[in-house]
């Protein structure tokens, strides 16, 4: 049976590389490179957590001495925030989707035995983590890691004197980010052109599962934004070191005038966030792919209108790259322009409504199954909603006078963007553990860090929107010395308790990935009874892939519980499937 | 599972929707002529976004409990969406969007698409690293020149701002570190930044503006009622961030005439 | 509660290949000498073109924000504090003609590139014919092309070098105003990516050396050649920019 083939063909399949080195470190297999990407994002993101615990101290408790760091100053905490955001960003949100999953599981899914240009591959991964080298040493150069914020706006982040920290800390971060634009381009190119070129036979774009449709998209977002964040940094450190002036106009530091005159701040803003506002569509649109995936292989149900998911995450990226002004509705722009992109910003909600209704119109009439992945799927449903919810307050210029920069603002874009992208990366590790370890992972483990997650982190980040409504500003590093903040601190208190628990419930989760990774249970090729390609090959897949030869696709990626068919779920290599009613 | 599940969804939807409707934390009480209308498009905001979001929320809630797999009993409708629901929620979707942003465009084009009235009161709101100056233009009515070169910061509103002393449309510009207005007056403010960009929130005015260094960037507001009100910065500008804080006192039409007919004579 | 457990035992992978799996093997069909386990010549020409024009897109990216940073920074009037007046502080700056000059360089550059490119594809072909048993070719006269497109290459980054030189000379650097700022800034930015153009010519050029195949040498100064055509096409525009949008 298909056993003994599959063993036959083994010794012809290509062989790897042999060797430590050659294998682990400087691997060209694109599942290594995928393993490499997601370790950096989880050591990314406990030093992330870590940043924010210390913030969330510092707010509650200015004064207070901690163990090993002393004091908090107000420097330093900015510091935090400015980091805390960068890394996140970039190094968790940017690489553990895309670098993570999408390197392992693209080819795989499309049924191609590796990306388009392996040694390109392995030379993405390297520069990225030389990003995040470059940017963990910005703590460490005189002066420290940088104040102004993950935004990084001129004339704050382009001048040396600015404040502490904007000396050498800055200028890395600006390197660090330099440097991982250009690793992300370098996978962006694999992605796009692995997925054009290397499909399958019978893998026609409409068959493509809709996490490809994501990672795709995402590399074309990523293609075309990261290029112009590049020019800013360009800008900007020519601006710190050789004293054009791009973005500073005629200002002085403590009356001493700086040499700079003419430039622009808003001219930084533009370029920023014209790459800024389709990142966070970088950051969401594989954990909706993800979502979209999940919810339909555990409810044993197609995708509600695979077609128009498709298009919602065509309108998505499009619209994407038509909204950035509305970050910047209060900074100067003119009034007129700010109209004009709060109606496109309305108008990009639309999509991720339609995606909304189609994930509840799935769930319908299906036979939901409630395993870990499937909690993080039906949680990241939920946590999407409830951070879409917020964001129509933004979008309007009258209600963001009031909401700019306060603390509204990142309780809408941690719950829309941070938690219920890390829900899909949760997901994600859940679901496609068994066929990258061969085990399973603890499900009870699973379950308890579910809830501490799902319920910690609407307890972080809902109350700052009653924060933002009662005026507490951002980036403020205590609240003593207004005197209407003083009402808010038992807020931010309890905020900060929840804080401490939820990381707690994530070491939950540390735990059950390398104690499963030995120990758990032994694991089947096809444990979730799933349709799509990853599911038809050994555990974990062979070098490249699928042993030697390549899948032949007769049906979409969501064939379950279709009538007439002998079980219910169809491959998507099985015999053409048509619906016997 | 799917019980629980409905459970903490629902328990979580209602926690959150109970504090926005009991405005346990709120927008502060609004002090100037346009907070009527931009409270009243919150509230409409939060109506219309408040149905959505218990709607949604509900729904799933419910689905995941409703549809559990029950064993052999539990049958699959197979089925690849429905075209005419999708057209029928995107539309109705952006009908929703658009509209509710529309409605609120009268009120943003009051605020920011026409000038300050010509007989407005005139302040010139300065940022720098971490205070806020104020400066009135006299009786003569204008600006004097400010040059950087001159700024001082240790010694006092004038000097602080660089206000060039030869420059006689200068010397009877008034400079404080709070800032008076009048009650049921337009006030019309010039923002301005000497450092990084800094940002004036008003949060009783319902005004919030970014001071862009390179700019001078004019806006104004109506205050209808006297008291005395926190001015915040709302742009990260180092690390005195959270301590650039000022103060606004709107008092009535004499106290303002009074008070700043004194400071005038001071500058005689 | 109701729980899922998996009925798939680990004996039983449930997996399926349709058609059991005979399929095109994973390595292409057609021998071109380039390796065990590579696709054929054509699907790696036409995977590398697909992938620089990929490539090409982030490059256009970054020169289309300096562009726009150009024609903003350009037209943008600044307070000045002194008269509480908008002012422009723009001064357009007077090019050296030796950038003229090396125009001319580069487009004779990418001529020599693009005869390279044709002469390293006819050795692809060549070679297939001349791994046949029984058939002979002669070796042709080759004019050097790639070595001579590598020199021109490096003639225009000293030209640019030295124009820098001449622009000093007339007390424009990088920040004496803002125009100056644009004309190192656009000119920097693109010879750092003519430098790499210029390696990666250098690579294809010893390939030869390293006895790589024609049909990947062929691959390599394909993709270089129109990653040169389009640096040239750029070079032309950042040219007019800067001459015509002063």
């Amino acid at each position: 049976m298909a056993t003994h083939e599959f063993a036959a063909q083994e010794s012809h399949a290509h062989a790897g590389p042999q060797g430590f080195i050659r294998k682990w470190v400087f691997s060209l297999d694109h599942k290594v490179i995928g393993l490499q990407y997601y370790f950096l994002a989880l050591a990314a993101v406990f030093v992330g957590m870590f940043l924010s615990l210390l913030m969330r101290i510092h707010l509650v408790a200015p004064t207070a001495i901690l163990p090993f760091l002393g004091d908090i100053k107000p420097e330093t905490y900015l510091t935090l925030v400015t980091m805390h955001g960068t890394i996140m960003v970039f190094f968790v949100l940017t690489t553990a989707p895309q670098g993570g999953f999408g390197n392992y599981f693209l080819p795989i899914q499309i049924g191609a035995p590796d990306m388009a240009f392996p040694v390109l591959n392995m030379l993405s991964f390297w520069t990225t983590f030389l990003g995040f080298i470059v940017m963990l040493a910005a703590f460490f150069v005189a002066g420290g890691a940088p104040l102004h914020g993950w935004t990084g706006y001129a004339p704050l982040s382009a001048l040396q004197s600015s404040g502490p920290g904007e000396g050498l800390g800055a200028d890395l971060w600006i390197i660090s980010i330099a440097i991982f634009c250009i690793g992300a381009l370098m996978g962006a190119l694999n992605f796009i052109t692995t997925t054009l070129d290397m499909r399958a036979k019978g893998m026609t774009m409409m068959r493509m599962p809709l996490t490809v449709w994501a990672w795709f998209v995402t590399a074309i977002l990523g293609l075309l934004a990261f290029g112009v964040l590049l020019s800013a940094g360009i800008l900007l450190l020519m601006d710190r070191n050789l004293g054009t002036s791009f973005f500073v106009p005629l200002v002085t530091i403590n009356g001493q005038l700086t040499g700079h005159k003419g430039g622009s701040p808003l001219l930084w803003q533009h370029l920023f966030w014209f790459f800024g506002h389709p990142e966070v569509y970088i950051a969401i649109l594989p954990a909706m792919g993800m979502c979209s995936q999940l919810l339909s292989v555990f409810s044993r149900k197609p995708i509600f209108g695979y077609k128009a998911m498709v298009y919602a995450i065509l309108a998505i990226g499009l619209l994407g790259f038509m909204v950035w002004g509305h970050h910047m509705f209060m900074s100067g722009m003119s009034p007129y322009t700010a109209f004009a992109f709060s109606i496109m910003t309305m108008g990009i909600g639309v999509p991720s409504a339609i995606k909304t209704f189609n994930w509840l119109g799935t769930l319908m009439r299906g036979r939901i199954r409630f395993t870990s992945p499937m909690l993080f799927a039906i949680g990241f449903v939920s946590l999407f909603v409830s951070g879409g919810i917020s964001g129509p307050f933004l979008a309007q210029p009258v209600l963001d006078i009031q909401l700019h920069d306060t603390y509204f603002v990142p309780g809408h874009f941690h719950l829309i963007m941070g938690v219920a992208s890390i829900f899909g990366i949760f997901a994600a590790t859940y679901y496609w553990f068994p066929k990258m370890f061969g085990r399973m992972m603890n499900e009870s483990m699973a379950r308890w860090h579910f809830w501490f997650s799902f319920i910690g982190t609407y307890a972080i980040f809902m109350p700052m929107h009653y924060l933002g409504m009662a005026g507490m500003p951002r980036r403020y590093s205590q609240m003593t010395e207004v005197s209407y903040l003083h009402g808010l601190i038992p807020l931010q208190k309890f905020i900060t308790y929840a804080a401490f628990i939820t990381i707690a419930g994530q070491l939950i989760f540390l735990v059950n990935l390398f104690w499963s990774m030995f120990k758990g249970t032994k694991a089947s090729d096809n444990p979730w009874e799933a349709t799509t390609l990853e599911w038809t090959t050994a555990t974990p897949p062979p070098h490249d892939n699928f042993g030697g030869r390549t899948p032949v696709v007769h049906n979409g990626p969501y064939e379950y519980s279709v009538p007439g068919a002998p079980r219910d779920f169809v491959m998507q290599t099985d015999p053409e499937i048509k619906p016997s009613h | 599972m799917g019980l629980i599940l409905l459970i903490i969804i629902w328990l979580i939807t209602f926690v959150s929707t109970y504090f926005f409707v009991a405005k346990t934390w709120w927008l502060p009480v609004g002090a100037s002529a346009a907070a009527a209308s931009i409270d009243h498009h919150f509230t409409t905001t939060f109506i219309l976004m408040g149905v959505v979001f218990v709607a949604a929320q509900v729904a799933l809630g419910y689905l995941v409990w409703s549809y559990r797999d029950r064993g052999t009993a539990t049958k699959v409708a197979y089925s690849h969406g429905n075209t005419n629901l999708e057209i029928v929620w995107t539309v109705l979707t952006t009908v929703l969007f658009v509209g509710m942003n529309l409605a609120s465009s009268s009120i943003w084009a009051s605020e920011r698409f026409r000038a300050a009235e010509a007989n407005a009161v005139q302040v010139e709101v300065t940022g720098m690293q971490f205070a806020w100056y104020f400066r009135y233009p006299g009786p003569d009515g204008k600006f004097g020149t400010t040059k950087p070169e001159l700024e001082d910061a240790s010694a006092g509103g004038e000097a602080a701002l660089g206000l060039d002393t030869k420059d006689p449309t200068s010397k009877d510009d008034v400079v404080t570190g709070t800032m008076v207005v009048p009650v049921n007056r337009e006030i019309e403010v010039i923002l301005r930044a000497h450092d990084v960009i800094h940002s004036f929130f008003i949060p009783t005015m319902r005004f919030k503006q970014d001071a862009v260094p390179g700019l001078a960037i004019h806006m104004h507001f109506t205050p209808i009622q006297t008291g005395e009100y926190e001015i915040l910065c709302a742009e990260l500008c180092g690390l005195g961030h959270y301590k650039m804080h000022g103060m606004l006192k709107v008092v009535s039409q004499e106290e303002f005439d009074k008070w700043l007919a004194a400071r005038e004579a001071e500058k005689q | 509660m109701a729980t899922f457990s998996t009925t798939a035992t680990v004996d039983d992978p449930r997996i399926s290949l349709g058609d059991d799996g005979i399929l095109l093997p994973a390595r292409g069909g057609g021998d071109d000498g380039s390796g065990p386990g590579l696709p054929d010549y054509a699907t790696r020409l036409r995977r590398a073109r697909l992938g620089l024009l990929v490539a090409l897109t982030p490059v256009l990216m970054l020169f289309v924000s300096f562009s726009s940073a150009y024609v903003v920074r350009q037209g943008l009037p600044t307070l000045d504090p002194r008269t509480n007046a908008l002012v422009r502080d723009w001064i357009p700056v007077a090019l050296p003609k030796l950038l003229l000059i090396n125009t001319g360089v580069l487009i004779l550059s990418s001529v020599f590139m693009e005869l390279a490119r044709r002469q390293i594809k006819g050795q692809a072909a060549l070679a297939s014919a001349k791994s046949a048993p029984g058939v002979s070719v002669v070796d042709q006269m080759r004019i050097p092309w790639l070595a001579m497109t590598f020199v021109l290459g490096l003639v225009f980054l000293f030209g640019q070098w030295a124009a820098w030189r001449q622009l000093a000379a007339n007390g424009f650097y990088v920040a004496t105003t803002p125009s100056s700022s644009f004309v190192y800034l656009l000119t920097g930015t693109h010879a750092i990516h003519l430098m790499g153009g210029v390696l990666a010519l250098f690579i294809a050029g010893v390939a030869s050396l390293l006895r790589r195949s024609a049909a990947t040498r062929s691959i390599v100064v394909e993709v270089t050649a129109w990653y040169w055509h389009f640096l040239a096409a750029l070079w032309f525009y950042i040219l007019c920019l800067l001459e015509f949008a002063r």
